[in-house]
C-alpha cells in the first residue's frame, strides 16, 4: 500500500469493485489509489447519494464503473451532469485501472481527468481472443 | 410474443433488464412508464444511453401507455414494460390486459419494510400489490430468470394474496 489519497472510486456490481481494487493492490502495492463502493440492494437514488458522498469525501473526481447499463453507471452519468471536472469510465477493466495506477496524476490528482481517459484507451484495446490450436 | 414481462423496478433500466431478462427473452423495445421521465428530455437521453443497439425505448406516461397497451401488445417483438413503483403498475392494471406482475427490485427507503433481499415494500405499496392480485392479475418476485419466484402470498407473509 501506498497510503495515498484515492483519486478514483470503482463501483459495479456484487463484488466487482473489491475484486477489482485487491488486483491492482496485488499487482502493484497501488490499490489505495481506488475506492471500492459495492452497491447491494440500493435503489437508484441512494447509489447516486452514495457515490456523491464518496466522492466528497475523498476528493475524486473518477469513476470507473461495470457496465454500461449498469445502475452504478446511470447514478454516475446524474453525477456528472454539474460536475465538468468529473470522467466516468464504463466498463472498466484491469488493464484499465492498471492504467490508471501508473498515471502521473499530479500532486494534488489534477491530471486524474487525462488519465482516466487514457485509460479507458488501454483498458479497450486490452480486450482480446485467443483460439487454442491443433 | 408481444409484451413478456411487466416489471416493476426502481432501478429502471440496468444490468438485470438490458441483460438478465433481455438476452433470454431476445427483446426488441422496452416501455417505460413513468411520468415524470416522460416530461423531461434529459432523463429520457440517460436512459437511452443505457440501451443497447437494436433495442428500442419507449417514453410513455400512464395515460399514454393505456392509450397505446394495445399497440404495444401487437407488436411481433418480445418487450418488456418497466415501472419505477407499484402505483403507477396499479394504475396499469387497473386498465386491464396486464397478465402478470414482476417485482424485480423495490429496495430500501425509510417507509419500507424488507420482505426478500431485493423488495422492501411500505403498506400502501403492499395494499397497491394486494388490488393488483385481487384483479387476478398474478404478482411474483424474481429479480433474474434464474431465480424463483415468490408469489405476493409468500412475500407478505400472509397467504392473503393470490
Amino acid at each position: 500500500m501506498t497510503n495515498s489519497q484515492p483519486r478514483a472510486i470503482v463501483a459495479g456490481h456484487g463484488e466487482f469493485a473489491a475484486g477489482l481494487v485487491s488486483a491492482v493492490e496485488a499487482i502493484t502495492g497501488r490499490g489505495d489509489l481506488f475506492r471500492a463502493v459495492a452497491v447491494p440492494d440500493l435503489c437508484a437514488a441512494d447509489i447516486e447519494a452514495l457515490l456523491r458522498e464518496t466522492m466528497r469525501a475523498t476528493g475524486a473526481r473518477v469513476l470507473f464503473t461495470d457496465l454500461h447499463a449498469g445502475s452504478c453507471t446511470m447514478a454516475a452519468r446524474r453525477i456528472l451532469r454539474g460536475m465538468p471536472d468529473a470522467v466516468l469510465v464504463s466498463g472498466a477493466n484491469l488493464p484499465a485501472l492498471l492504467d490508471f495506477a501508473f498515471a502521473d496524476t499530479g500532486p494534488d490528482g489534477a491530471g486524474a481527468g487525462v488519465a482516466a481517459r487514457h485509460a479507458a484507451d488501454r483498458g479497450r484495446a486490452a480486450i482480446d481472443a485467443v483460439e487454442g490450436t491443433p | 410474443m408481444s409484451l413478456a414481462l411487466f416489471r416493476i423496478d426502481d432501478r429502471l433500466i440496468h444490468g438485470q433488464v438490458v441483460l438478465g431478462w433481455g438476452q433470454p427473452l431476445d427483446v426488441g423495445f422496452l416501455v417505460l412508464v413513468d411520468d415524470a421521465i416522460a416530461a423531461s428530455e434529459w432523463e429520457q437521453e440517460l436512459y437511452r444511453m443505457a440501451v443497447p443497439p437494436g433495442i428500442d425505448l419507449y417514453f410513455q406516461t400512464v395515460s399514454d401507455c393505456l392509450a397505446a397497451l394495445d399497440r404495444f401488445r401487437a407488436d411481433p417483438r418480445p418487450g418488456i414494460l418497466l415501472t419505477a413503483d407499484v402505483e403507477t403498475m396499479r394504475a396499469l392494471a387497473a386498465g386491464g390486459g396486464i397478465p402478470a406482475v414482476n417485482i424485480g427490485g423495490l429496495h430500501h427507503r425509510s417507509d419500507r419494510v424488507q420482505r426478500l433481499r431485493y423488495v422492501f415494500l411500505s403498506p400502501r405499496e403492499e395494499q397497491a400489490l394486494r388490488d393488483i392480485a385481487a384483479r387476478g392479475v398474478p404478482v411474483t418476485a424474481q429479480d433474474v430468470p434464474s431465480a424463483h419466484a415468490v408469489p405476493l402470498g409468500e412475500i407478505l407473509g400472509d397467504g392473503a394474496a393470490k
